[in-house]
């Protein structure tokens, strides 16, 4: 720790400071308005993952891309995201990041790189790795090579697609990261209970991957090694499999209690809650004082409360733009109707009714 | 115009727009070095190199998932499935991935992926080997689905979908690999979404797709000298449907039969026969009728097998039941 103040420059830190506390306190408020209903569907929040998220977004550059899972708000944001098109969308609103229609599980940036979260347990894995393969089809490996970051959960080191896609990946020699960001439990499954294997970093072994687990509490951990992992991705075109491990505060989604969780667990997660950890350790470093910090804390307050107006401001999309975005090129009779609407053309010269025997 | 097989105008097509455009690339099992499980492929990686022809492992989910996600980044990757069978382990990343993310996105993303996959049974491949699951993505919007039925379209369709912005599921058929007819040369690209009419008639329309127009067509011609004059309406593409041509044949004719390979429920031909009733009500003398596959698993055993597909004879029947037993 105390190497830090001497290695690091302030202003970064404060920088992930003022990261990790906006999306705290976006989180927070998300939790608000879903209780208040303007946020429907599945919410699921990014609350004690601040440290992996600012970690893990610091060492992506401008020019690589990221794919998330569902539980992505914190990295939308922290992607450089507008704190208010975020919230318009899990409000289902016209300005929001996807126009209202992904909601929570599916924001999409492409201006940022964020490429979509995705609702599908593990879907994104082999769209990642797709999008590393474009690249090196594009360009080869090099320092200033872009790179493809794929955020996946404990539990998908479960499914198919994941190793389906590391097998690829280190075939193919293909510029992309895969980061656990194990919570430690997928919905209400420890991992211990769901992978034979629960040092999830060690299945990168089965396809020669380097991997590595970190503290996911540690921002900085995360960032030196999310880094060190990017560089061989770009340089090398060596995929690595990193593990980051922390603990959600909350429930699977916004509506779980989270019933499983024993009171000494409860407890153990806000004494290692990363936020507070990593304020103190920046108050005690000298980085911040007590005053600074709280004056990022009402930024951060402030910033959510402006996102929430933008996102009750925004209009609800319009019935008429039901059908736009499901085709990129126009065809020729698609059927675009309402529930109850006529599918058939229009019977023109019809005989007449009750005719039967047309004109054949 | 040249005559060529079904199966040249998908490699000459699939070889033509890899010399159009460096965005074009093939991906799939054995399309290589073992040039493809029916040669689609054939010499194109020893041309194109591997880059541009991939091998992959087998893995349906993996690799359709890949090119998904290279086609979001704008390459256009032509994916071969090795038969239809073998996408229902690709079937999460094709409805959930592909036919969803521009609008998920919101239209910031596209996805202008092919896929490649025959379907058919008459192959004694037995049942997991020789089903007709192209309804399963017809039903999907975001998916575009086209089936091709004679050398002209495999290649002008293929050429459109490979030039289309969305993901287009190509649905070949072993059976028609063979065939061969009349291709127009150089650039020929179809319009999805349109139904051809093969040939017309004024006393029935027999509406077909793939192998079924196919041999739709070659009742019609035979029922000719009998006088029965049937027009065939070769879809051509299941999603989009082209309801309007179907709808004016069936005014003109006032009958309907409907050639499937798939299974009868919930198939083509019910969608077809829903949208009849309401297009053509008036206009019908007799009920719409299905020539679908029989509801089973397809058996190895060559008689079940027969037994279990339409066929000229099955067609043949139920065109002159509707039409009063003549």
């Amino acid at each position: 720790m105390e190497d830090m103040e001497t290695a690091e420059d302030p202003a970064l830190l404060r920088e992930y400071y003022r990261q990790m506390a906006l999306i705290r306190a976006f989180e927070l408020r998300a939790a608000e308005m879903y209780t208040r209903a303007r946020i429907g569907g599945y919410c699921h929040l990014n609350l004690g993952e601040e440290a992996t998220v600012v970690g893990l977004t610091a060492a992506l550059r401008a020019e690589d891309y990221l794919f998330a899972t569902y539980r992505e708000h914190g990295y939308a944001l922290a992607r450089g995201a507008d704190p208010g098109k975020v919230m318009a969308e899990l409000f289902g609103r016209a300005d929001g990041v996807s126009r209202g229609r992904g909601g929570s599980m599916h924001l999409f940036d492409p201006e940022h790189r964020l490429l979509g979260g995705y609702g599908i347990v593990g879907g994104q894995i082999p769209l990642a790795t797709g999008a590393a393969f474009a690249l090196a089809y594009k360009n080869g490996p090099g320092p200033d090579a872009p790179a493809v970051m794929c955020l996946l959960g404990d539990a998908t080191t479960n499914i198919g697609a994941f190793h389906e896609s590391l097998n690829l990946a280190a075939l193919w020699r293909l510029p992309a990261v895969y980061v656990i960001v194990n919570n430690q439990l997928g919905m209400g499954t420890p991992v211990e209970a769901a992978s034979a294997e629960p040092e999830l970093w060690k299945r990168g072994c089965s396809y020669r991957m380097p991997g590595q687990r970190v503290d996911g509490n540690d921002v900085l951990a995360v960032r030196d090694a999310a880094r060190a992992a990017l560089d061989r991705a770009r340089e090398q075109h060596q995929p690595t499999l990193l593990e980051t491990v922390s603990y959600r505060l909350r429930g699977h989604s916004v509506v779980d209690p989270a019933r499983y969780r024993t009171a000494e667990e409860a407890e153990r997660l806000r004494r290692e809650d990363p936020l507070p950890a990593f304020r103190a350790r920046l108050v005690t470093g000298g980085i911040l004082d007590e005053q600074a910090a709280a004056a990022i804390d009402a930024e951060a307050d402030k910033a959510v409360a402006a996102a929430v107006d933008f996102a009750e401001a925004s209009p609800a999309p319009d019935v008429a733009t039901l059908f736009d975005h499901v085709y990129a090129t126009p065809v020729a009779g698609g059927y675009r109707g309402l529930p109850g609407d006529p599918v058939a053309p229009d019977q023109a010269a019809r005989p007449g009714p009750g005719g039967g025997g047309g004109p054949a | 115009m040249t005559v060529i097989s079904y199966r040249q105008a998908l490699h000459d097509t699939l070889r033509a727009e890899l010399q159009r455009d460096d965005d074009v690339l093939l991906i799939g099992e054995e399309i290589g070095v073992f040039e493809g499980s029916y040669k689609i492929t054939a010499g194109l990686l020893a041309e194109f190199g591997p880059r541009r022809v991939r091998d992959t492992p087998i893995c349906e989910e993996g690799f359709t998932g890949v090119a998904i996600g290279a086609a979001m980044m704008g390459l256009r990757p032509v994916v071969e499935i090795m038969t239809i069978n073998f996408s229902l382990l690709a079937i999460d990343q094709i409805v959930n991935n592909a036919a969803k993310l521009r609008s998920l996105s919101g239209g910031q993303v596209s996805v202008p992926l092919v896929i490649r996959t025959p379907g058919g049974g008459g192959q004694q491949l037995s049942a997991t080997h020789s089903q007709n699951l192209e309804v399963f993505y017809a039903h999907v919007p975001g998916l575009k689905v086209v089936a091709p039925a004679v050398p002209a379209d495999a290649k002008g369709l293929l050429a459109a979908a490979i030039r289309d912005d969305d993901p287009v599921l190509v649905l070949e058929n072993l059976a028609l690999y063979n065939t061969r007819g009349e291709v127009p040369d150089g650039e020929h690209v179809a319009e999805i979404g349109r139904a051809a009419v093969l040939k017309p008639g004024r006393d029935i329309t027999v509406v077909g797709y793939s192998r079924a127009a196919v041999i739709a067509l070659d009742v019609a011609r035979r029922l000719e000298a009998d006088g029965i004059s049937a027009e065939v309406v070769d879809l051509r593409s299941l999603r989009p449907l082209d309801r309007e041509t179907v709808c004016a044949s069936v005014r003109k004719t006032g009958r309907a039969v409907i050639v499937e390979d798939d299974w009868l429920s919930y198939g083509t031909g019910a969608e077809l026969a829903a949208t009849i009733a309401e297009g053509a009500f008036d206009y019908l003398d007799a009920p719409v009728r299905r020539v679908a596959a029989a509801e089973v698993p397809l058996p190895y055993a060559k008689p079940l097998e027969l037994a279990a597909l339409p066929d000229a004879a099955a067609i043949t029947r139920v065109v002159r039941e509707s039409l009063g037993g003549a």
